[in-house]
Protein backbone atom coordinates (compact mmCIF):
# COMPACT_ATOMS: atom_id res chain seq x y z
CA UNK A 1 0.00 0.00 0.00
CA UNK A 2 2.85 2.31 0.89
CA UNK A 3 4.39 1.62 -2.51
CA UNK A 4 1.19 2.58 -4.29
CA UNK A 5 0.87 5.89 -2.46
CA UNK A 6 4.54 6.75 -3.05
CA UNK A 7 4.04 5.91 -6.69
CA UNK A 8 1.13 8.28 -7.09
CA UNK A 9 2.89 11.03 -5.18
CA UNK A 10 5.89 10.82 -7.48
CA UNK A 11 3.53 10.76 -10.43
CA UNK A 12 1.71 13.94 -9.43
CA UNK A 13 5.01 15.64 -8.68
CA UNK A 14 6.24 14.63 -12.09
CA UNK A 15 3.16 16.00 -13.82
CA UNK A 16 3.55 19.31 -12.01
CA UNK A 17 7.14 19.77 -13.15
CA UNK A 18 6.34 18.75 -16.72
CA UNK A 19 3.33 21.02 -17.04
CA UNK A 20 5.54 23.92 -16.03
CA UNK A 21 7.30 23.69 -19.42
CA UNK A 22 4.45 23.09 -21.78
CA UNK A 23 6.21 23.92 -25.03
CA UNK A 24 8.96 21.42 -24.27
CA UNK A 25 6.29 18.83 -23.63
CA UNK A 26 4.61 19.57 -26.95
CA UNK A 27 7.92 19.32 -28.77
CA UNK A 28 8.51 15.94 -27.17
CA UNK A 29 5.06 14.72 -28.19
CA UNK A 30 5.66 15.78 -31.75
CA UNK A 31 9.08 14.26 -32.07
CA UNK A 32 7.79 10.98 -30.66
CA UNK A 33 5.02 11.01 -33.23
CA UNK A 34 7.50 11.69 -36.01
CA UNK A 35 9.71 8.88 -34.84
CA UNK A 36 6.78 6.49 -34.98
CA UNK A 37 5.75 7.85 -38.37
CA UNK A 38 9.13 7.01 -39.93
CA UNK A 39 8.58 3.30 -39.36
CA UNK A 40 5.00 3.47 -40.52
CA UNK A 41 5.94 5.28 -43.71
CA UNK A 42 8.61 2.66 -44.32
CA UNK A 43 5.99 -0.09 -44.16
CA UNK A 44 3.53 1.83 -46.35
CA UNK A 45 6.10 2.61 -49.03
CA UNK A 46 7.45 -0.93 -49.12
CA UNK A 47 3.99 -2.38 -49.56
CA UNK A 48 3.54 -0.15 -52.57
CA UNK A 49 5.81 -2.71 -54.28
CA UNK A 50 4.77 -6.03 -52.84
CA UNK A 51 1.53 -7.65 -51.70
CA UNK A 52 2.68 -10.08 -49.06
CA UNK A 53 5.75 -10.47 -46.91
CA UNK A 54 6.27 -14.18 -46.22
CA UNK A 55 2.52 -14.68 -46.08
CA UNK A 56 1.83 -11.59 -43.96
CA UNK A 57 -0.21 -8.83 -45.52
CA UNK A 58 0.40 -5.10 -45.28
CA UNK A 59 -2.28 -4.54 -42.67
CA UNK A 60 -1.04 -7.41 -40.54
CA UNK A 61 2.45 -5.92 -40.48
CA UNK A 62 0.99 -2.53 -39.57
CA UNK A 63 -1.02 -4.18 -36.81
CA UNK A 64 2.12 -5.80 -35.38
CA UNK A 65 3.86 -2.43 -35.42
CA UNK A 66 0.90 -0.84 -33.65
CA UNK A 67 0.91 -3.52 -30.98
CA UNK A 68 4.66 -3.24 -30.51
CA UNK A 69 4.31 0.47 -29.75
CA UNK A 70 2.07 -0.17 -26.72
CA UNK A 71 4.39 -2.28 -24.50
CA UNK A 72 7.33 -0.26 -25.79
CA UNK A 73 5.63 2.94 -24.61
CA UNK A 74 4.87 1.50 -21.17
CA UNK A 75 8.47 0.32 -20.92
CA UNK A 76 9.73 3.75 -21.98
CA UNK A 77 7.55 5.47 -19.41
CA UNK A 78 8.72 3.49 -16.40
CA UNK A 79 12.02 1.80 -17.11
CA UNK A 80 14.44 4.49 -18.17
CA UNK A 81 17.35 2.49 -17.02
CA UNK A 82 19.58 2.71 -20.08
CA UNK A 83 21.86 5.31 -18.48
CA UNK A 84 21.92 3.62 -15.07
CA UNK A 85 25.68 3.24 -15.13
CA UNK A 86 26.54 6.91 -15.72
CA UNK A 87 23.69 8.30 -13.68
CA UNK A 88 23.79 6.13 -10.59
CA UNK A 89 27.02 4.17 -10.37
CA UNK A 90 29.63 6.58 -11.71
CA UNK A 91 28.17 9.60 -9.89
CA UNK A 92 27.62 7.64 -6.71
CA UNK A 93 23.89 8.40 -6.74
CA UNK A 94 23.21 4.78 -5.91
CA UNK A 95 24.25 5.49 -2.30
CA UNK A 96 21.35 7.90 -1.95
CA UNK A 97 18.91 5.49 -3.56
CA UNK A 98 19.85 2.79 -1.08
CA UNK A 99 18.93 5.01 1.87
CA UNK A 100 15.34 5.35 0.64
CA UNK A 101 12.59 3.32 2.30
CA UNK A 102 11.46 1.54 -0.88
CA UNK A 103 13.21 -1.15 -2.89
CA UNK A 104 16.15 0.39 -4.78
CA UNK A 105 14.87 -0.69 -8.19
CA UNK A 106 11.44 0.77 -7.46
CA UNK A 107 13.03 4.02 -6.31
CA UNK A 108 14.86 4.31 -9.64
CA UNK A 109 11.68 3.58 -11.55
CA UNK A 110 10.03 6.44 -9.64
CA UNK A 111 12.85 8.87 -10.21
CA UNK A 112 13.26 8.16 -13.89
CA UNK A 113 9.59 8.11 -14.83
CA UNK A 114 8.80 9.65 -18.22
CA UNK A 115 5.06 9.59 -18.47
CA UNK A 116 4.91 11.44 -21.78
CA UNK A 117 6.14 8.24 -23.47
CA UNK A 118 2.70 6.78 -22.79
CA UNK A 119 1.42 8.83 -25.70
CA UNK A 120 3.12 6.24 -27.89
CA UNK A 121 0.63 3.69 -26.57
CA UNK A 122 -2.25 5.79 -27.86
CA UNK A 123 -0.59 6.06 -31.27
CA UNK A 124 -0.11 2.30 -31.17
CA UNK A 125 -3.75 1.65 -30.37
CA UNK A 126 -4.90 4.00 -33.14
CA UNK A 127 -2.65 2.17 -35.59
CA UNK A 128 -4.05 -1.18 -34.38
CA UNK A 129 -7.63 0.02 -34.78
CA UNK A 130 -6.87 1.29 -38.28
CA UNK A 131 -5.21 -1.96 -39.35
CA UNK A 132 -7.71 -4.10 -37.45
CA UNK A 133 -10.72 -2.49 -39.10
CA UNK A 134 -9.26 -3.12 -42.55
CA UNK A 135 -8.62 -6.75 -41.63
CA UNK A 136 -12.15 -7.33 -40.30
CA UNK A 137 -10.80 -8.82 -37.11
CA UNK A 138 -13.35 -10.25 -34.70
CA UNK A 139 -13.03 -9.00 -31.15
CA UNK A 140 -14.45 -10.80 -28.14
CA UNK A 141 -15.18 -9.14 -24.84
CA UNK A 142 -12.34 -11.02 -23.16
CA UNK A 143 -9.80 -9.87 -25.76
CA UNK A 144 -9.37 -6.62 -23.91
CA UNK A 145 -8.08 -8.51 -20.88
CA UNK A 146 -5.82 -10.65 -23.02
CA UNK A 147 -4.54 -7.45 -24.62
CA UNK A 148 -3.67 -5.97 -21.23
CA UNK A 149 -2.04 -9.23 -20.19
CA UNK A 150 0.07 -9.38 -23.35
CA UNK A 151 1.06 -5.73 -23.08
CA UNK A 152 2.21 -6.34 -19.51
CA UNK A 153 4.07 -9.43 -20.66
CA UNK A 154 5.82 -7.52 -23.42
CA UNK A 155 6.70 -4.68 -21.08
CA UNK A 156 8.19 -7.12 -18.57
CA UNK A 157 10.25 -8.79 -21.29
CA UNK A 158 11.72 -5.43 -22.24
CA UNK A 159 12.16 -4.39 -18.61
CA UNK A 160 13.74 -7.73 -17.72
CA UNK A 161 16.32 -7.52 -20.48
CA UNK A 162 17.26 -3.92 -19.79
CA UNK A 163 17.39 -4.28 -16.02
CA UNK A 164 19.57 -7.38 -16.36
CA UNK A 165 21.94 -5.42 -18.57
CA UNK A 166 21.96 -2.51 -16.15
CA UNK A 167 23.06 -4.80 -13.34
CA UNK A 168 26.31 -5.42 -15.21
CA UNK A 169 27.34 -2.01 -13.82
CA UNK A 170 27.43 -3.49 -10.32
CA UNK A 171 30.21 -5.80 -11.39
CA UNK A 172 32.02 -3.59 -13.84
CA UNK A 173 31.70 0.16 -14.04
CA UNK A 174 33.33 0.45 -17.44
CA UNK A 175 31.23 2.37 -19.94
CA UNK A 176 29.61 0.10 -22.43
CA UNK A 177 27.41 0.66 -25.43
CA UNK A 178 25.44 -2.49 -24.92
CA UNK A 179 22.24 -0.55 -24.21
CA UNK A 180 21.90 1.26 -27.55
CA UNK A 181 22.78 -2.03 -29.20
CA UNK A 182 19.91 -3.69 -27.41
CA UNK A 183 17.47 -1.00 -28.55
CA UNK A 184 18.48 -1.80 -32.11
CA UNK A 185 18.04 -5.53 -31.59
CA UNK A 186 14.61 -4.79 -30.13
CA UNK A 187 13.53 -3.52 -33.53
CA UNK A 188 13.77 -7.05 -34.90
CA UNK A 189 10.67 -7.95 -32.89
CA UNK A 190 8.54 -5.57 -34.92
CA UNK A 191 8.49 -7.78 -37.98
CA UNK A 192 7.22 -11.33 -38.55
CA UNK A 193 9.64 -13.73 -36.96
CA UNK A 194 9.62 -16.14 -39.90
CA UNK A 195 11.53 -13.76 -42.17
CA UNK A 196 14.69 -14.33 -40.15
CA UNK A 197 16.96 -17.34 -40.30
CA UNK A 198 16.79 -20.08 -37.66
CA UNK A 199 19.54 -18.82 -35.38
CA UNK A 200 18.10 -15.31 -35.13
CA UNK A 201 14.60 -16.73 -34.66
CA UNK A 202 15.84 -18.84 -31.77
CA UNK A 203 17.63 -15.88 -30.17
CA UNK A 204 14.57 -13.65 -30.50
CA UNK A 205 12.38 -16.28 -28.92
CA UNK A 206 14.42 -17.67 -26.05
CA UNK A 207 17.52 -15.59 -25.36
CA UNK A 208 16.58 -11.99 -26.09
CA UNK A 209 12.85 -12.63 -26.46
CA UNK A 210 11.92 -9.45 -28.30
CA UNK A 211 9.56 -11.42 -30.48
CA UNK A 212 7.24 -11.55 -27.45
CA UNK A 213 6.86 -7.80 -27.62
CA UNK A 214 5.57 -7.66 -31.18
CA UNK A 215 4.94 -10.61 -33.43
CA UNK A 216 3.90 -13.39 -31.05
CA UNK A 217 1.21 -11.56 -29.07
CA UNK A 218 -0.09 -9.85 -32.22
CA UNK A 219 -0.48 -13.24 -33.87
CA UNK A 220 -3.22 -14.02 -31.38
CA UNK A 221 -5.26 -10.97 -32.32
CA UNK A 222 -4.63 -11.61 -36.00
CA UNK A 223 -6.09 -15.08 -35.58
CA UNK A 224 -2.92 -16.87 -36.69
CA UNK A 225 -3.62 -20.16 -34.97
CA UNK A 226 -0.19 -21.67 -35.62
CA UNK A 227 1.39 -19.05 -33.33
CA UNK A 228 -1.14 -19.26 -30.47
CA UNK A 229 1.20 -21.34 -28.33
CA UNK A 230 3.86 -18.66 -28.47
CA UNK A 231 1.31 -15.89 -28.03
CA UNK A 232 0.11 -17.28 -24.73
CA UNK A 233 3.69 -17.69 -23.54
CA UNK A 234 4.03 -13.89 -23.61
CA UNK A 235 3.04 -13.16 -19.99
CA UNK A 236 5.01 -16.18 -18.76
CA UNK A 237 8.16 -15.11 -20.59
CA UNK A 238 7.66 -11.62 -19.19
CA UNK A 239 7.43 -12.94 -15.65
CA UNK A 240 10.43 -15.22 -16.05
CA UNK A 241 12.67 -12.54 -17.49
CA UNK A 242 11.57 -9.94 -14.99
CA UNK A 243 12.13 -12.31 -12.07
CA UNK A 244 15.63 -13.12 -13.31
CA UNK A 245 16.30 -9.39 -13.61
CA UNK A 246 15.13 -8.64 -10.05
CA UNK A 247 17.19 -11.54 -8.77
CA UNK A 248 20.31 -10.24 -10.57
CA UNK A 249 19.56 -6.76 -9.29
CA UNK A 250 19.40 -7.88 -5.67
CA UNK A 251 22.60 -9.83 -6.06
CA UNK A 252 24.21 -6.76 -7.61
CA UNK A 253 23.06 -4.42 -4.86
CA UNK A 254 24.64 -6.74 -2.30
CA UNK A 255 27.94 -6.39 -4.10
CA UNK A 256 27.66 -2.62 -4.51
CA UNK A 257 30.40 -0.74 -2.67
CA UNK A 258 29.78 2.83 -3.77
CA UNK A 259 31.86 4.96 -6.07
CA UNK A 260 33.73 6.46 -3.11
CA UNK A 261 35.24 9.91 -3.06
CA UNK B 1 44.48 27.02 -43.67
CA UNK B 2 47.03 25.29 -41.44
CA UNK B 3 44.94 26.00 -38.36
CA UNK B 4 41.93 24.29 -39.89
CA UNK B 5 43.95 21.19 -40.68
CA UNK B 6 45.14 21.28 -37.09
CA UNK B 7 41.48 21.28 -35.97
CA UNK B 8 40.80 18.17 -38.02
CA UNK B 9 43.87 16.53 -36.50
CA UNK B 10 42.94 17.41 -32.92
CA UNK B 11 39.40 16.13 -33.28
CA UNK B 12 40.74 12.96 -34.90
CA UNK B 13 43.14 12.37 -32.00
CA UNK B 14 40.38 13.10 -29.50
CA UNK B 15 38.23 10.43 -31.08
CA UNK B 16 41.17 8.05 -31.21
CA UNK B 17 41.46 8.24 -27.43
CA UNK B 18 38.00 6.75 -27.11
CA UNK B 19 38.23 4.29 -29.95
CA UNK B 20 36.85 1.32 -28.01
CA UNK B 21 33.44 3.01 -28.19
CA UNK B 22 33.59 2.50 -31.91
CA UNK B 23 34.01 -1.23 -31.89
CA UNK B 24 30.51 -1.52 -30.49
CA UNK B 25 29.47 0.99 -33.16
CA UNK B 26 30.45 -1.59 -35.77
CA UNK B 27 28.21 -4.11 -34.04
CA UNK B 28 25.28 -1.69 -33.86
CA UNK B 29 25.58 -0.85 -37.54
CA UNK B 30 25.85 -4.55 -38.40
CA UNK B 31 22.71 -5.29 -36.38
CA UNK B 32 20.81 -2.59 -38.23
CA UNK B 33 22.07 -3.72 -41.60
CA UNK B 34 21.13 -7.29 -40.65
CA UNK B 35 17.57 -6.30 -39.78
CA UNK B 36 17.12 -4.59 -43.13
CA UNK B 37 18.82 -7.46 -44.93
CA UNK B 38 16.23 -9.97 -43.72
CA UNK B 39 13.41 -7.54 -44.22
CA UNK B 40 14.39 -6.77 -47.80
CA UNK B 41 14.95 -10.44 -48.61
CA UNK B 42 11.39 -11.11 -47.46
CA UNK B 43 10.06 -8.10 -49.35
CA UNK B 44 11.67 -9.30 -52.56
CA UNK B 45 10.45 -12.86 -52.02
CA UNK B 46 11.02 -14.32 -55.47
CA UNK B 47 10.76 -11.09 -57.41
CA UNK B 48 13.96 -10.69 -59.41
CA UNK B 49 13.92 -6.90 -59.12
CA UNK B 50 11.94 -3.97 -57.75
CA UNK B 51 12.31 -0.52 -59.28
CA UNK B 52 15.27 -1.81 -61.28
CA UNK B 53 17.22 -3.02 -58.26
CA UNK B 54 17.98 -6.66 -57.53
CA UNK B 55 17.92 -7.99 -53.98
CA UNK B 56 21.72 -8.15 -54.03
CA UNK B 57 21.93 -4.50 -55.03
CA UNK B 58 19.43 -3.66 -52.33
CA UNK B 59 21.45 -5.37 -49.59
CA UNK B 60 24.57 -3.63 -50.80
CA UNK B 61 22.65 -0.37 -50.87
CA UNK B 62 21.62 -0.76 -47.23
CA UNK B 63 25.13 -1.71 -46.12
CA UNK B 64 26.87 1.09 -47.93
CA UNK B 65 24.25 3.65 -46.90
CA UNK B 66 24.90 2.87 -43.23
CA UNK B 67 28.64 2.78 -43.58
CA UNK B 68 28.65 6.08 -45.48
CA UNK B 69 26.50 7.54 -42.74
CA UNK B 70 29.35 6.96 -40.31
CA UNK B 71 31.38 9.37 -42.42
CA UNK B 72 28.95 12.19 -43.15
CA UNK B 73 27.11 12.08 -39.84
CA UNK B 74 28.03 14.62 -37.16
CA UNK B 75 26.49 16.44 -34.28
CA UNK B 76 27.67 19.95 -35.00
CA UNK B 77 24.10 21.25 -34.87
CA UNK B 78 23.77 20.01 -31.31
CA UNK B 79 27.25 21.25 -30.43
CA UNK B 80 26.41 24.75 -31.65
CA UNK B 81 23.10 24.70 -29.78
CA UNK B 82 24.93 23.59 -26.64
CA UNK B 83 27.62 26.28 -26.93
CA UNK B 84 24.94 28.92 -27.33
CA UNK B 85 23.04 27.68 -24.31
CA UNK B 86 26.17 27.59 -22.17
CA UNK B 87 27.39 30.96 -23.43
CA UNK B 88 30.67 29.46 -24.70
CA UNK B 89 29.99 30.83 -28.14
CA UNK B 90 31.09 34.30 -26.93
CA UNK B 91 34.71 33.23 -26.49
CA UNK B 92 34.58 31.29 -29.74
CA UNK B 93 33.51 34.38 -31.63
CA UNK B 94 36.49 36.50 -30.55
CA UNK B 95 38.99 33.86 -31.64
CA UNK B 96 40.87 34.41 -34.89
CA UNK B 97 39.04 31.87 -37.02
CA UNK B 98 35.66 31.39 -38.54
CA UNK B 99 33.40 29.73 -36.00
CA UNK B 100 31.40 27.87 -38.63
CA UNK B 101 34.57 26.82 -40.41
CA UNK B 102 35.94 25.43 -37.18
CA UNK B 103 32.76 23.44 -36.51
CA UNK B 104 32.85 21.98 -40.00
CA UNK B 105 36.50 20.99 -39.60
CA UNK B 106 35.75 19.28 -36.30
CA UNK B 107 32.97 17.40 -38.02
CA UNK B 108 35.38 16.39 -40.75
CA UNK B 109 37.91 15.14 -38.21
CA UNK B 110 35.21 13.02 -36.66
CA UNK B 111 34.08 11.78 -40.06
CA UNK B 112 37.56 10.73 -41.15
CA UNK B 113 38.04 8.93 -37.87
CA UNK B 114 34.82 6.98 -38.24
CA UNK B 115 35.57 6.24 -41.87
CA UNK B 116 38.84 4.55 -40.85
CA UNK B 117 37.75 2.88 -37.63
CA UNK B 118 34.08 2.15 -38.24
CA UNK B 119 33.24 2.10 -41.94
CA UNK B 120 36.22 0.15 -43.27
CA UNK B 121 36.33 -2.64 -40.68
CA UNK B 122 32.53 -2.59 -40.56
CA UNK B 123 32.24 -3.07 -44.30
CA UNK B 124 34.64 -6.03 -44.15
CA UNK B 125 32.63 -7.69 -41.36
CA UNK B 126 29.29 -7.01 -43.01
CA UNK B 127 30.47 -8.39 -46.34
CA UNK B 128 31.46 -11.61 -44.58
CA UNK B 129 28.06 -11.91 -42.92
CA UNK B 130 25.76 -10.99 -45.78
CA UNK B 131 26.00 -11.44 -49.53
CA UNK B 132 27.07 -8.07 -50.91
CA UNK B 133 28.10 -7.00 -54.35
CA UNK B 134 31.20 -4.85 -54.07
CA UNK B 135 32.17 -3.47 -57.40
CA UNK B 136 35.70 -3.88 -58.72
CA UNK B 137 35.30 -0.99 -61.12
CA UNK B 138 37.79 1.70 -60.08
CA UNK B 139 35.78 4.53 -61.63
CA UNK B 140 32.71 3.63 -59.55
CA UNK B 141 34.81 3.87 -56.38
CA UNK B 142 36.11 7.22 -57.62
CA UNK B 143 32.62 8.62 -58.24
CA UNK B 144 31.52 7.24 -54.89
CA UNK B 145 34.41 8.98 -53.11
CA UNK B 146 33.49 12.33 -54.69
CA UNK B 147 29.87 11.72 -53.86
CA UNK B 148 30.34 11.03 -50.14
CA UNK B 149 32.51 14.12 -49.79
CA UNK B 150 29.61 16.12 -51.22
CA UNK B 151 27.26 14.24 -48.84
CA UNK B 152 29.38 15.37 -45.97
CA UNK B 153 29.26 18.97 -47.20
CA UNK B 154 25.47 18.99 -47.68
CA UNK B 155 24.79 17.31 -44.35
CA UNK B 156 27.16 19.64 -42.49
CA UNK B 157 25.60 22.67 -44.14
CA UNK B 158 22.14 21.57 -43.05
CA UNK B 159 23.52 21.03 -39.54
CA UNK B 160 25.04 24.50 -39.54
CA UNK B 161 21.73 26.03 -40.58
CA UNK B 162 19.89 24.16 -37.83
CA UNK B 163 22.59 25.17 -35.35
CA UNK B 164 22.53 28.86 -36.31
CA UNK B 165 18.77 28.98 -35.90
CA UNK B 166 19.41 28.34 -32.20
CA UNK B 167 20.81 31.88 -32.06
CA UNK B 168 17.26 33.11 -32.66
CA UNK B 169 15.19 30.55 -30.79
CA UNK B 170 17.67 29.77 -27.98
CA UNK B 171 16.10 26.37 -27.44
CA UNK B 172 15.43 24.52 -30.62
CA UNK B 173 15.34 20.91 -29.58
CA UNK B 174 12.16 20.58 -31.63
CA UNK B 175 13.77 21.79 -34.82
CA UNK B 176 16.78 19.53 -34.37
CA UNK B 177 14.53 16.50 -33.94
CA UNK B 178 12.37 17.46 -36.90
CA UNK B 179 15.51 17.79 -39.01
CA UNK B 180 16.59 14.32 -37.98
CA UNK B 181 13.20 12.94 -38.95
CA UNK B 182 13.30 14.56 -42.39
CA UNK B 183 16.84 13.36 -43.02
CA UNK B 184 16.10 9.80 -41.87
CA UNK B 185 13.18 9.60 -44.22
CA UNK B 186 14.18 11.62 -47.26
CA UNK B 187 17.94 11.16 -47.45
CA UNK B 188 17.48 7.62 -48.71
CA UNK B 189 19.07 5.92 -45.69
CA UNK B 190 16.17 3.61 -44.88
CA UNK B 191 14.53 3.56 -48.31
CA UNK B 192 15.85 4.37 -51.77
CA UNK B 193 14.08 7.44 -53.11
CA UNK B 194 13.05 5.48 -56.22
CA UNK B 195 10.72 3.39 -54.02
CA UNK B 196 8.56 6.35 -53.04
CA UNK B 197 5.38 7.10 -54.97
CA UNK B 198 5.89 9.34 -57.99
CA UNK B 199 4.44 12.49 -56.46
CA UNK B 200 6.80 12.19 -53.49
CA UNK B 201 9.79 11.62 -55.77
CA UNK B 202 8.82 14.65 -57.81
CA UNK B 203 8.62 16.75 -54.64
CA UNK B 204 11.97 15.57 -53.32
CA UNK B 205 13.72 16.83 -56.43
CA UNK B 206 13.36 20.29 -54.98
CA UNK B 207 15.09 19.45 -51.70
CA UNK B 208 18.74 18.67 -50.97
CA UNK B 209 18.09 15.58 -48.84
CA UNK B 210 18.66 12.86 -51.41
CA UNK B 211 22.14 14.25 -51.91
CA UNK B 212 23.04 12.93 -48.47
CA UNK B 213 22.55 9.20 -48.78
CA UNK B 214 20.60 8.19 -51.86
CA UNK B 215 22.97 9.44 -54.55
CA UNK B 216 26.23 7.98 -53.17
CA UNK B 217 24.57 4.64 -52.42
CA UNK B 218 23.03 4.42 -55.88
CA UNK B 219 26.42 5.16 -57.40
CA UNK B 220 28.11 2.51 -55.28
CA UNK B 221 25.60 -0.21 -56.15
CA UNK B 222 25.89 0.74 -59.84
CA UNK B 223 22.15 1.36 -59.97
CA UNK B 224 23.08 4.70 -61.50
CA UNK B 225 24.77 4.41 -64.85
CA UNK B 226 26.49 6.91 -67.14
CA UNK B 227 24.61 10.17 -67.32
CA UNK B 228 22.70 9.42 -64.11
CA UNK B 229 25.97 9.48 -62.14
CA UNK B 230 26.91 12.86 -63.58
CA UNK B 231 23.40 14.21 -62.91
CA UNK B 232 23.55 12.94 -59.34
CA UNK B 233 26.93 14.52 -58.68
CA UNK B 234 25.76 17.78 -60.26
CA UNK B 235 22.68 17.73 -58.04
CA UNK B 236 24.91 17.36 -54.98
CA UNK B 237 27.35 20.03 -56.13
CA UNK B 238 24.54 22.45 -56.87
CA UNK B 239 22.99 22.02 -53.44
CA UNK B 240 26.28 22.27 -51.61
CA UNK B 241 26.72 25.69 -53.25
CA UNK B 242 23.10 26.86 -52.85
CA UNK B 243 23.09 26.08 -49.13
CA UNK B 244 25.98 28.48 -48.57
CA UNK B 245 23.61 31.40 -49.19
CA UNK B 246 21.19 30.82 -46.28
CA UNK B 247 24.16 30.04 -44.04
CA UNK B 248 25.77 33.41 -44.80
CA UNK B 249 22.51 35.32 -44.41
CA UNK B 250 21.55 33.60 -41.18
CA UNK B 251 25.03 33.93 -39.76
CA UNK B 252 25.12 37.68 -40.36
CA UNK B 253 21.73 38.15 -38.78
CA UNK B 254 22.67 35.82 -35.91
CA UNK B 255 25.77 37.78 -34.91
CA UNK B 256 23.70 40.97 -34.66
CA UNK B 257 21.04 39.23 -32.68
CA UNK B 258 23.34 37.33 -30.32
CA UNK B 259 22.55 37.50 -26.62
CA UNK B 260 24.90 35.69 -24.29
CA UNK B 261 23.03 34.11 -21.44
CA UNK B 262 25.80 33.82 -18.91
CA UNK B 263 29.11 32.13 -19.67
Amino acid sequence: MFYVSVFFQYMSQYLKTKLQYRTDLLVEFFSDLMFQAVNLIFILVVFGHTQVLNGWTRDEIIFIYGFFLVPFAVFGAFFNIWDFNERYIVRGEMDRVLTRPVHSLFQIVLERMELESLLGAITGIIIMIYAGSRLDLVFHWYDIFIFILFVLGGTLVYAGIFISLATISFWSDARSSIMPMMYNIGNYGRYPIDIYNRVIRYILTWILPFAFVGVYPSAYFLGKKEWYGYAFLTPIMGLIFFTIAVFLWNAGVKRYRGAGN
Amino acid sequence: MAKYIEMIRIRFLMMLAYRTNYYSGILIYSINIGAYYFLWSAIYGDKPSIQGMSVLQMTTYVAVAWMARAFYFNNIDREIAMEIKEGKVATELIRPYSYLGMKTMQGLGEGIFRLLFLSFPGMVIVSLLFPLELTTDISTWGYFAVSIILSFIINSELNLIAGIITFFTLNNEGLLRAKRFVIDLFSGLILPISFYPDWAQEMMKYFPFQGISYIPSMIFTESFQGQQIIDGLMFQLMWSLILLIPIQLLWRAAKKQLVIQGG
